[in-house]
């Protein structure tokens, strides 16, 4: 009976409904101990991997949630509501997830490896940064050694995010010993094929649990396991799009939680006086205005990305496109940072202490990472650059 | 078309930022893999600018369009034409 079948598949929970679930529940719980002790939030991660979350964004035909990257920012805002570290590292896996999807699919190897990918929910961690680079994406001085059919690779690292934890590593290098700097390649390095040596500590004011230690990665593997695709476009079509709009969704969870505490202050004082606006209401609807910008700003960006790409629009590529993308990490990474101290003015002392319920100190402490992971002032750089031709303001 | 690919030669030598000398550099080779970085690639499109009085429009700021001399020279070729 139609009806009944509609009503059936209206009760499976959506992708977000099952991630505010383990935001609630799990991250929530232990989000204040990942702080304080700078661990791995395992249970969270844990939840997520159970909930085959970890696979949300491969294609349903290899076994995963074939979602969209707007529930994928949904899913990313929800989790860092609760446990912004938590929300960082599943961004993070699914930019990583994002590369090989996108660019991977014509591949023999990598439809293969992102089934094992949902059958077992492997995390994959990003080894982008690279000592005596200085935190240029598009710039490596290690290099792919290749012999046959197989290569060697030796990088080291700056910061790999959660690299003890993770099953896999997604790695940029030089395409080969006699490439220039900026001509590099992707590749995946599984479990087996690498050791992580040398690594550094991750004692931070903020994203405590993201355990980004820096390391030395050493590892053998099959040339299939290059991306065949030039590094340059991956990045300019996938890597830094959706690492800016998961970024901005998992920093607009934390200016929500704060000014949701914010918000519960303000309430609670005004039971206490029906009748009269308490002083901090006023401060709550400046910066609730501000959390909408902050919004609208990265729901618009995700609509034209999704746009792009679905017309498959040569834009993607395009110095105008860079330009925008990058203006969305700078504006949401400002945003975060001021919403959070707002809300910290409006708790008051209760949202200074750390063991209050309106406590907005890790949330304040998370925000600032967001206009130093990629420093701002680069992305300043780069757009200096285009608006030197760039045309049409 | 000879001295407009002399031109481009002379301005990529000088802008490009490349890590080979320009004569061992062919019309088709890619001038990425070359050392021409996006940075440079911006100069080298403001001295083609100045060079030829054409403006490149947004939608032509791509990579592809300036991946090699053959690419540019094709550009600046469709460009000037739409002029005349």
């Amino acid at each position: 009976m139609p009806h009944a079948v509609e009503t059936a598949a209206s009760d499976e929970p959506t992708l977000r409904e099952r991630a505010e679930e383990i935001g609630k529940t799990v991250a929530a719980r232990h989000a204040d101990a990942v702080d304080r002790e700078g661990r791995f939030p395992e249970e969270a991660v844990s939840a997520l991997r159970q909930a085959g979350l970890l696979s949300a964004y491969v294609p349903t035909s290899l076994g995963g949630g074939g979602c969209s990257i707007r529930e994928l920012i949904e899913t990313c805002q929800t989790l860092a509501e609760h446990c912004a570290s938590t929300g960082m590292i599943f961004a993070m896996h699914q930019i990583e997830i994002a590369c090989l999807v996108h660019h991977g699919l014509g591949t023999s190897w990598f439809p293969a490896y992102l089934k094992k990918v949902a059958a077992s929910q492997r995390l994959i961690a990003s080894v982008t940064s690279e000592v005596g680079v200085g935190g240029g994406l598009r710039t490596s001085v290690c290099a792919v050694e290749r012999q046959r059919e197989r290569f060697r690779l030796t990088k080291d690292a700056t910061t790999i995010s959660y690299g003890v934890q993770a099953d896999d590593l997604l790695v940029t290098a030089r395409a080969s010993t006699d490439a220039p700097p900026g001509d590099q390649v992707l590749l995946l390095f599984q479990k087996d094929d690498y050791e992580l040596k040398k690594l550094g500590t991750w004692d931070a004011l903020g994203m405590r649990g993201t355990c980004s230690a820096g390391g030395l990665v050493e590892g053998v593997a099959s040339v299939e396991q290059i991306l065949p695709v030039p590094f340059a476009d991956i990045c300019a079509e996938t890597m830094v799009p959706v690492s800016h709009l998961l970024w901005g969704a998992v920093w607009n969870g934390i200016a929500t939680s704060a000014v949701d505490r914010a918000a519960a202050s303000v309430r609670g004082e005004a039971r206490k006086k029906p009748g009269t606006t308490p002083p901090s209401a006023l401060r709550l609807a400046e910066v609730h205005a501000e959390l909408q910008a902050m919004r609208a700003s990265l729901t618009a960006m995700a609509s034209e990305y999704q746009e792009l790409r679905e017309t498959r629009s040569s834009e993607l590529s395009g110095m105008t496109f860079a330009l925008r993308i990058n203006n969305l990490k700078i504006n949401a990474s400002r945003a975060v940072s001021r919403i959070v101290e707002a809300a910290l003015q409006i708790c008051g002392i209760h949202g200074y202490k750390n063991d209050s319920p309106f406590s907005v100190g890790r949330q304040l402490r998370d925000a600032l990472s967001a206009s130093l992971m990629v420093a701002n002032d680069r992305l300043y750089a780069a757009n200096a650059s285009v608006l030197l031709v760039q045309k049409e303001i | 078309m000879r001295h407009v690919e002399d031109a481009i030669r002379t301005i990529l030598a000088k802008h490009g930022k490349l890590l080979i000398p320009i004569e061992q550099i062919r019309s088709g080779d890619d001038l990425y893999r070359a050392g021409m970085t996006s940075h440079a690639s911006v100069n080298v499109m403001l001295a083609l600018e100045g060079h030829f009085d054409v403006e490149f429009p947004d939608r032509m700021l791509r990579r592809s369009v300036f991946e090699s001399i053959s690419a540019i020279a094709a550009a600046l070729d469709e460009l000037r034409s739409r002029a005349a």
